[in-house]
């Protein structure tokens, strides 16, 4: 049920961002999310794609610093209360959370979490017990189709 | 045991000799080397310059109104302007490189030759050489006084010597095998690389039989001494030298290991602040300078090696009575001016050792944008060092900070950035920008 996320280094400083996104479009590669986190020195871009793979051998060819980590994905419920549900349950297994990012995904624009757990396997086994949807590659790449 | 790391043996009780006897020692024998270059052009023309004459010299202490003698000068008076005997006296040249081309060759005498022998054999035995062993000396023979001088010091002790001399690293792993040899000479970045090829061939490093090992003829560090033993199974004792003085022998380790003690009874040596050729502070890194008492067809007289060290007066458990220096950390012609601390691009490259396993790529950039100078370290990032986690990558850069502090004394910001971004360098890296001396130069 995991996610293979990229990491790319970068150096802060301008046009960065727009490079590593340039190689990928080039390859056909199909970008589903990315989040940024940075300093003033150097940031870190997240991103999500279809073929990870075949992404991560596309960057490192054009010169790029790539570390393939595993995620969980897990859909929202569109209501008040939905993340802090997710966050509840995560916080009274005692699982830490290192980061996490949002974003929309599928025709109906279902609205999922990304989380960087210290621990995803049990995360997991959490979050499904509890009847939270985690998703899977499959059906987070087949809804980008 | 004890402090030691193998049996202190001592070759020659002159290596013991007490303080002011070896004091005495110094001062006659400075006395008789003054006389010898009284008629070398060079000498007489610096010595008349500086407004001293061989005469005034009756202290140790009165060595110091004598001249510098530099690489420079013995480049100026190629092929053989310090030569101090008739040629018939001369038995043999060796030479050292320059980087811009010519060679500076030293001569020696059969004494010198002789000379030369006991003073290897006096490291070699302190660094655990006994008769009954066998000796692999992968030393380059020839101009290079490495592999000769090594060689001499073995037959001296009455060892076994295989000259396997340098290159083809497989030949020389059967060599080390097949003779069972106990002793390895070397330089040693060649020891790392033997020690990796004798992996690569499936050999286990306990199938040799090596013991010691003895390095010299290029800087190298504690960790690159703790990775050799525990690939090879052997002690490696550091000894060091250089062909304008004698060659090696100037210095060596003793079992106590805690610096090589310079044989003051044929070298006197000094240690200067490079800036303003002053003595530098007791306990201070230094530019150390040479003068040889004994040397016979070449005597050199306040020789600037470039080479910085520490000097360390304190006795040694190992009685040795020669004053010790540490390992060389640079060259001062490498040596930075930060702060007014003096720091070495080499020591950089250290931290960023101790930090990440293998040296990377770094560049050092110094400027002054008010009155302070500051320095920026930019450092490329690998695969293996990316975390996705910000958090660790932060914690990467300040480390970095910590062992460049812990290492030179200066704060140092610490730039991540991308890998194949900064220039790659043919040979010799330029490691440095520095925008102080652009200013300068505006
Ligand atoms: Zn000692």
């Amino acid at each position: 049920m995991k996610i293979k996320q990229l990491s790319v280094f970068l150096e802060n400083k301008p046009g960065r961002l727009s490079e590593p996104c340039h190689t990928l479009a080039k390859a056909g590669v199909n970008i589903l999310t990315l989040s940024l986190a940075d300093t003033q020195q150097f940031g870190i871009m997240r991103l999500i794609v279809k073929e990870p793979e075949k992404a991560r051998d596309v960057l490192t060819q054009s010169g790029c610093v790539v570390k393939v980590t595993e995620v969980v994905a897990v859909e929202v419920e569109d209501r008040p209360g939905g993340l802090a549900d997710i966050l509840e349950i995560i916080e009274a297994a005692d699982i830490s959370i290192e980061y996490m990012y949002a974003f929309t995904f599928g025709r109906k624009d279902k609205a999922a979490l990304v989380f960087r757990f210290d621990d995803p396997d049990k995360a997991i086994d959490v979050l499904q017990d509890k009847g939270v949807n985690v998703i899977g590659g499959v059906e987070l790449y087949d809804s980008a189709d | 045991m004890g402090e030691f790391v193998t049996e202190n043996r001592i070759w020659d009780p002159a290596e013991t000799m007490p303080h002011d006897e070896l004091r005495a020692l110094q001062l006659e024998r400075l006395v008789q080397t003054l006389a010898r270059v009284a008629e070398v052009p060079f000498y007489k023309e610096a010595f008349t310059k500086a407004g001293v004459s061989p005469d005034d010299i009756k202290t140790l202490d009165d060595l110091r109104r004598l001249p510098f003698t530099t690489k420079a000068d013995l480049r100026d008076h190629y092929p053989l302007g310090f030569l101090a005997v008739g040629r018939d006296r001369v038995a043999r040249f060796h030479g050292s490189s320059g980087t811009t081309g010519k060679p500076t060759f030293v001569a020696y005498t059969k004494e010198d030759l002789s000379t030369w022998a006991d003073l290897c054999a006096r490291f070699l035995v302190s660094g655990g050489l006994r008769p009954e062993h066998t000796v692999h000396i992968a030393f380059g023979y020839g101009l290079f006084t490495g592999g000769f001088g090594l060689h001499y010091g073995v037959e001296r002790v009455g060892a076994a010597v295989v000259p396997a001399a340098a290159g083809n690293t497989r030949r020389q792993i059967m060599l080390l095998k097949d003779l069972a040899a106990d002793v390895l000479v070397c330089t040693p970045s060649y020891a790392l690389t033997i020690a990796e090829t004798v992996g690569a061939m499936g050999i286990d490093p306990k199938e040799l039989s090596l013991k010691f090992a003895h390095f010299g003829a290029e800087p190298w560090t504690e960790d690159m001494r703790a990775q050799i033993e525990a690939d090879m199974g052997l002690l490696a004792f550091n000894n060091y030298g250089l062909s304008e003085v004698i060659g090696p022998g100037v210095s060596g380790e003793c079992a106590a290991r805690n610096g090589m003690h310079i044989q003051e009874d044929h070298f006197i040596v000094e240690c200067v602040d490079p800036e303003t050729l002053e003595p530098a502070q007791p306990g201070c890194q230094g530019e150390l300078v040479f003068t040889s008492l004994t040397k016979q067809a070449m005597p050199i007289i306040r020789y600037r090696t470039r080479d910085i060290a520490q000097l360390d007066p304190s006795p040694c458990a190992c009685g040795r009575t020669g004053i010790r220096m540490d390992r060389v950390v640079g060259r001062t012609d490498d040596m930075l001016i930060i702060r007014g601390v003096n720091v070495f691009p080499s020591q950089i490259e250290e931290a960023l050792l101790r930090v990440e396993g293998t040296a990377p790529h770094y560049l050092i950039e110094i400027g002054r944008p008010e009155t302070l100078d500051e320095v920026k370290v930019h450092v490329e990032v690998r695969s293996k060092d990316l975390s996705d986690k910000m958090s660790h990558m932060q914690a990467l850069r300040d480390r970095i900070g910590q062992e460049i502090h812990s290492i030179t004394g200066i704060h140092a910001d610490v730039y991540l950035v991308e890998p194949q971004t900064l220039e790659r360098f043919v040979g010799k890296a330029k490691r440095v920008l520095d925008h102080r001396t652009e200013k300068n130069d505006a």
